[in-house]
C-alpha cells in the first residue's frame, strides 16, 4: 500500500455505465491460469479460503467418521492404536487450525471490504500471500499422514511424549514446522484485518457506525496478534529440542514439561476465542437481518465481544487444573473463567431479545443462527462446569469435555459459517441456495449433531477417557457410543446435503437479487455476486444501518450511495481517519502480482529445508527471498503516475 | 468430615440420576462415573458436579424455551413491506430485558463460585494425616506402587496395578513419572491428578465403603493409553493388615517340579526385567526392575495394568505373546516352547 499524499481532490460523481465499464475492465484479472496464480481481488482470495478451508473440514470430518466406527462398540479391532492416534491428531489439528479459523479468513476475505464500502483490503498482495501460506503451511502439515508418518500425539501435542525421546518419528517434526509456518500466515491476515479495519473504511463510518461482524474479527485478530508468538515459540523450542539437543523441556537438561503447556495454553485458549468470536459475530450481523429489526443492544454486544477476548487471555491455567499448581493459583484462574461467561450471557440475552422483540422469518439461516443460541449455551454450561477447579478434577480429560469443545466448536464456529454461507451466497456465488435443500440440511445437522455429541455428555460423566482407541465391555460406555456413532453420521448426511445444495445452486440455482434478505449493510448495495471493483463510486455512511436507515425512526445521518468520490486512476481507494473515518488520503492500491506466491513457495522451501535437514535448501531459499521480495515491493509505473501523466 | 453422603441426599442424587436419564437408575453400578462415589476426597466434588449440573441443565432449558417462544411468537401478525416480507420495524427497546439477564447469571456466577472455593479448600487436604503413604510411578503403560510408609513401620514393598487400602483411612499418594505425563485417577475415590516427570504430585484419597474401584491413566501418554488401568481394592482394617503382612514375605520355594523347571525358565527369561523377591540362589536372582514385580502376582485379579483377567489361559497368552494382547508393549515376544510355557505358568501361578 503505498501512501500518496491528496495531490488532487477527486470531484464527486454519479457513475455512468461508461464509468462502470471502465472500472471494471481496471479492476479485473487477466483471464487463465496467469490471473488465477496472479491475483490479489480479496473476494476471490474471500472464496479460495472458504473452499479450501471445507476441504479441510471434509478431511477432518472423514478422520472422525472413522474414529467413530473404531469406537461405536467396545474392545472393536477396525483400527489399531497407531492409527487411531493419528486420526485424532490429524482431526484436532486439521479442524481446530485449518478449518476453523481460515473459514473465518474466507468470511471476513470476501465480505469486510464489502461491508467497509471499500475495494479492496488494505494489503492485498499481503492477503493473497496469506491464503498462500494457508494453503501450502495446511499441505506441509499433511504430507506425513498419508505414508502413516502423521503426529500422533495429539493437537496439544504434549512434552515429553512429544519430545525426542518418546517420539524421534518425522510426525511430529512435521507438526512443528507446519505450526510455525501456519502463524506466519496467520499473523500476516491478523496485520491485514487490524489495518483494514483502521484505515480504509468508508468516509463517515465512524468508529460507532462500524457494523459488529467487522468488530468480532477485528477483536479476534488483535488477540491472534498476541497468542500466536507463544505457540510459535512453543514449537520452536520443541524443534530445537529434537534436532539440536537443547533442554527446554527435557528434566534431566533442567527443563520443565510443564513450560510448554504453559505457552500452549497462552495461545491456546485465545485461540479458542479467535475461532468463536468471529463467528459470533456473523451471528450478531445477520439474525437481525432475519428478524427484520436491529439487534438488541449492539454496543454491549461488541463490547462484551472486546471483554470476552481481554479476559480470554487469562484463563489458560484452566487447561491445567490437574496439573498440581498451588491451590491458590488455581483459584484466581477458575474466578477469571466465571467471570468470562458473564459477556457470552451479554450475547446470549442480546440474540434472545432480538428474536422475541422481531419478527423472525423462518430462513435455513435463521434456523441455524437460532440453533446456534441453543447449542452455544450447552457449549457455555459445560464450560462452566469446568472451571469449577475441583469439579474439573473430574470432568477433565474425559468425554465431557469432548463433548464441550464440539459444543463449542462445532455449535459456535460450524453453525453460524453454514448460515453465514446461506445468507452471503448470493455475494459469494451470485446465487440463491436452495431453501428446500436448506431444510434438510438444517435438521439433519442439527438432529444428528445432537444425537451424536450430547451421549459424550453422559459417557464422561460415566468417566469414558478421551484418546482411547478401545474400551472394554461393562463400563456402561457402549451403547451410548453406538449412539455418538449414529449421530455422527447422521450430522455427516447434514453436510453431505449442504455440499449438495451448493454444487446444485451453482449449476441450476436462480440468479439472486441485490439485497434478497433486505439486509441493512453496504454489502447489499452492491449487486449480487459484486463486480470487481465492489463500489463504482464509494459510499458516504451516515448510519449503523446504512440501507436501513429512511425506514428506522432515530437515524443519525444519511448514507449516500449513488454518488461519491471519483477515484478511477488505477487501483484507487481513499484512506480514512481512525475514529472519524474522515477521508485524508487517496491510496494507491497494488494490483496482480506473483510475487506473493513465490513468496509463499520459498518460505515452503525454507520449511522443507529444515525438516529434510538439508539446510542449503533453507539457506537457497532465504536468499531468494531478496529479489522476490524487491520484485514484490518493486515500484510499478501505474502507481508511481503523476496525476499529470495519468490525466494525459 | 463425613465419608458419605447421608442416606436421604444419596437416594435424592439416585432418583434425580434416573430421572434424568433412564440408564442412570444402575449407574451406582457403574465402575467409572464421579457422580455416585464413595470415598473423602470425591464426595465433596460429586455434590458440586451435581449443583452445578443441575444449574446448568435449568439454564439450557431456560434459554432453549426463550428461543423456541421467541420464535413461536414470530407467527404472530406483522405488516409486510411492499416485496411481501414482514415490514423492517426499529423494534421496542429490550435492553433491560439483557441487563435483567446479565444480573442474574452474576449472582449466579457468583454462587457457584464461592460453592466451587469452598469445595476446594475443603478437599484440598485430607481430613487427617494419612497413616499409609504410597509412592505411584506411572510407567508406559503400567502402575507400580511402593508401599512406602504404614502407621509406624517403615518396611516397604513394591507391587503393580492393584492398589489395597483399608477403610476410612486417609491414604497419601506421592505420584512420580520416569518417562511421560500420565493422570493418576479412580473417579468413585478422587479426582484427577497428573503425573509429571520432573515434580512429584501428591494427593490423596480415602474409601469409604469396601469393595474394588477401577482407576485410568487419563493424560494422553502414547500408543496404549487406552489400556492402562488399575484397581483400587479398600478392604476393612484387618483384612488389609493381612494383605500388607503377606506382600511384605518373599515368595515361597516352588513345590512342584514344573513349578521348579518353571523358576528356572523364569530366572533366564524373565528375571532381567521382573523381580520376584526370594527367587532363585546365590548364583542368579530375579531383581528386573524394567516391567512390574511378580512376587505375588497371583494375589493381583488383572494382568497388563488391567487389560485381562489373570486367569490361567491368559496368564499363558501374556506371557507367550504379550504384544498380541497389547501391542507397543516393552515385553517382548517371549520364544519359549510349549513345555517352557507350561512350566513357567505353573511357577508364576505359584507366586500367590
Amino acid at each position: 500500500m503505498a501512501e500518496v499524499p491528496t495531490y488532487r481532490t477527486p470531484e464527486v460523481i454519479t457513475p455512468t455505465r461508461d464509468f462502470l465499464d471502465k472500472m471494471e475492465e481496471m479492476w479485473s484479472d487477466p483471464p487463465g491460469i496467469i490471473g488465477w496464480l496472479s491475483t490479489v481481488d480479496h473476494k476471490k482470495i474471500g472464496r479460495r479460503y472458504l473452499v479450501t478451508a471445507f476441504l479441510f473440514l471434509f478431511v477432518g470430518g472423514l478422520e472422525a467418521l472413522i474414529m467413530r466406527l473404531q469406537l461405536a462398540q467396545p474392545n472393536e479391532h477396525m483400527v489399531g492404536p497407531h492409527l487411531y492416534n493419528q486420526l485424532f491428531s490429524m482431526h484436532g489439528t486439521t479442524m481446530i487450525f485449518l478449518y476453523a479459523l481460515p473459514i473465518l479468513s474466507g468470511f471476513s476475505n470476501f465480505l469486510w471490504p464489502l461491508i467497509l464500502g471499500t475495494r479492496d483490503m488494505a494489503f492485498p498482495r499481503l492477503n493473497m500471500f496469506t491464503y498462500w501460506t494457508f494453503l501450502l503451511a495446511g499441505a506441509f502439515m499433511y504430507i506425513g499422514f498419508p505414508t502413516g508418518q502423521g503426529t500422533d500425539v495429539g493437537w496439544f501435542n504434549y512434552v515429553p511424549l512429544a519430545g525426542p525421546m518418546y517420539n524421534p518419528g518425522p510426525g511430529v517434526d512435521i507438526f512443528s514446522l507446519g505450526m510455525i509456518f501456519l502463524g506466519i500466515s496467520t499473523t500476516a491476515g491478523a496485520i491485514n484485518f487490524i489495518a483494514t479495519m483502521f484505515r480504509t473504511r468508508a468516509p463517515g463510518m465512524s468508529i460507532s457506525r462500524v457494523p459488529i461482524m467487522i468488530w468480532g474479527t477485528l477483536v479476534a485478530n488483535i488477540g491472534i496478534l498476541f497468542a500466536v508468538p507463544a505457540v510459535s515459540l512453543d514449537f520452536f523450542l520443541l524443534w530445537l529440542d529434537r534436532r539440536f539437543g537443547t533442554d527446554f523441556f527435557n528434566v534431566s537438561g533442567g527443563g520443565h514439561p510443564l513450560l510448554w503447556q504453559h505457552l500452549f495454553w497462552i495461545f491456546g485458549h485465545p485461540w479458542v476465542y479467535a475461532i468463536v468470536l468471529p463467528a459470533m459475530s456473523i451471528v450478531s450481523q445477520c439474525l437481525p437481518v432475519h428478524c427484520r429489526r436491529p439487534l438488541v443492544a449492539n454496543s454491549a454486544v461488541i463490547l462484551a465481544t472486546i471483554l470476552t477476548m481481554v479476559l480470554g487471555f487469562g484463563v489458560w491455567v484452566h487447561h491445567m487444573f490437574a496439573t498440581g499448581l498451588p491451590v491458590i493459583a488455581m483459584g484466581f484462574f477458575s474466578a477469571a473463567s466465571f467471570v468470562i461467561v458473564i459477556p457470552s450471557a451479554v450475547s446470549v440475552f442480546a440474540w434472545v431479545a432480538t428474536i422475541w422483540t422481531g419478527r423472525p422469518v423462518f430462513t435455513t439461516a435463521f434456523k441455524f443462527f437460532a440453533a446456534e443460541i441453543i447449542l452455544f449455551v450447552i457449549g457455555g454450561v459445560s464450560g462452566f462446569m469446568t472451571a469449577a477447579v475441583p469439579l474439573d478434577w473430574q470432568l477433565t480429560d474425559t468425554y465431557f469435555v469432548v463433548a464441550h469443545i464440539h459444543y463449542v466448536l462445532i455449535g459456535i464456529n460450524v453453525f453460524p459459517v453454514i448460515g453465514g454461507i446461506y445468507h452471503w451466497f448470493p455475494k459469494f456465488a451470485g446465487k440463491m441456495l436452495n431453501e428446500k435443500l436448506g431444510w434438510w440440511n438444517f435438521w439433519l445437522m442439527f438432529i444428528g449433531f445432537n444425537v451424536g455429541f450430547f451421549p459424550m455428555h453422559i459417557s464422561g460423566l460415566l468417566g469414558m477417557p478421551r484418546r482411547i482407541y478401545t474400551y472394554p465391555a461393562g463400563l456402561g460406555w457402549g451403547d451410548l457410543n453406538l449412539v455418538t456413532t449414529i449421530g455422527a453420521f447422521l450430522f455427516a448426511l447434514g453436510v453431505l446435503v449442504f455440499i449438495v445444495n451448493v454444487v446444485v445452486t451453482l449449476l441450476t440455482g436462480k440468479r439472486a437479487p441485490a439485497n434478497p434478505w433486505d439486509g441493512d449493510t453496504l454489502e447489499w448495495s452492491t449487486s449480487s455476486p459484486p463486480p470487481h471493483y465492489n463500489f463504482g463510486v464509494i459510499p458516504h455512511v451516515g448510519s449503523l444501518h446504512p440501507l436501513w436507515e429512511d425506514r428506522l425512526e432515530k437515524s443519525e445521518g444519511r448514507t449516500i450511495l449513488h454518488e461519491g468520490l471519483k477515484l478511477d486512476e488505477e487501483h484507487e481507494i481513499p484512506g480514512t481517519t481512525i475514529l472519524d473515518a474522515e477521508a485524508d488520503v487517496i491510496l494507491k492500491m497494488p494490483g496482480k502480482s506473483f510475487a506473493p506466491l513465490i513468496m509463499a513457495l520459498l518460505i515452503s522451501g525454507v520449511f522443507i529445508g529444515m525438516l529434510l535437514e538439508w539446510w542449503w535448501i533453507s539457506g537457497a531459499a532465504m536468499c531468494a527471498m531478496f529479489p522476490a521480495l524487491l520484485y514484490w515491493f518493486w515500484p510499478s509505473a501505474e502507481v508511481g503516475r503523476s496525476p499529470k501523466e495519468s490525466r494525459a | 468430615m463425613k465419608h458419605r453422603p447421608p442416606l436421604v441426599r444419596r437416594t435424592t442424587l439416585a432418583a434425580i440420576a434416573a430421572a434424568l436419564l433412564l440408564p442412570g437408575a444402575a449407574w451406582a453400578d457403574l465402575p467409572m462415573t464421579y457422580l455416585i462415589t464413595n470415598g473423602a476426597a470425591a464426595n465433596p466434588l460429586a455434590h458440586l458436579g451435581w449443583g452445578l449440573m443441575g444449574l446448568s441443565v435449568f439454564v439450557i432449558v431456560f434459554i432453549a424455551l426463550a428461543v423456541l417462544i421467541g420464535i413461536w411468537r414470530g407467527r404472530r401478525s406483522w405488516p409486510t413491506d411492499a416485496a411481501g416480507r414482514p415490514k423492517l420495524l426499529p423494534g421496542v427497546n429490550a435492553a433491560p430485558f439483557v441487563v435483567i439477564g446479565v444480573c442474574v447469571s452474576i449472582v449466579l456466577l457468583f454462587g457457584s463460585a464461592v460453592w466451587t472455593f469452598f469445595t476446594l479448600a475443603h478437599v484440598s487436604q485430607p481430613p487427617k494425616d494419612p497413616a499409609i503413604t504410597l509412592d505411584v510411578t506411572a510407567h508406559q503403560w503400567w502402575w507400580e506402587v511402593e508401599y512406602k510408609h504404614y502407621g509406624q513401620k517403615l518396611r516397604t514393598f513394591v507391587t503393580a496395578n492393584e492398589i489395597h487400602v483399608p477403610v476410612g483411612e486417609p491414604v497419601r499418594v506421592r505420584l512420580i513419572s520416569p518417562d511421560v505425563i500420565h493422570s493418576f485417577w479412580a473417579p468413585e475415590l478422587f479426582g484427577k491428578m497428573d503425573v509429571i516427570p520432573g515434580q512429584t504430585n501428591i494427593t490423596w484419597f480415602e474409601a469409604a465403603k469396601a469393595g474394588t474401584y477401577r482407576g485410568q491413566c487419563t493424560e494422553f501418554c502414547g500408543l496404549q493409553h487406552a489400556h492402562m488401568a488399575f484397581h483400587v481394592v479398600a478392604q476393612p482394617p484387618a483384612k488389609f493388615h493381612q494383605w500388607w503382612t503377606h506382600q511384605l514375605a518373599d515368595a515361597k520355594q516352588p513345590v512342584s517340579p514344573a513349578a521348579q523347571q518353571g523358576e528356572k525358565v523364569f530366572l533366564h527369561h524373565c528375571a532381567v526385567c521382573h523381580t520376584v523377591r526370594g527367587a532363585g540362589g546365590p548364583d542368579i536372582i530375579a531383581m528386573g526392575k524394567l516391567g512390574p514385580d511378580l512376587t505375588h502376582l497371583m494375589s493381583r485379579h488383572w494382568l497388563g495394568a488391567g487389560t485381562v483377567p489373570n486367569t490361567t489361559g491368559y496368564l499363558a497368552a501374556w506371557v507367550e505373546n504379550a504384544q498380541s494382547i497389547k501391542p507397543g508393549i516393552d515385553m517382548p515376544t517371549m520364544d519359549l516352547t510349549n513345555r517352557q510355557l507350561l512350566d513357567v505358568v505353573a511357577y508364576l501361578q505359584t507366586l500367590n
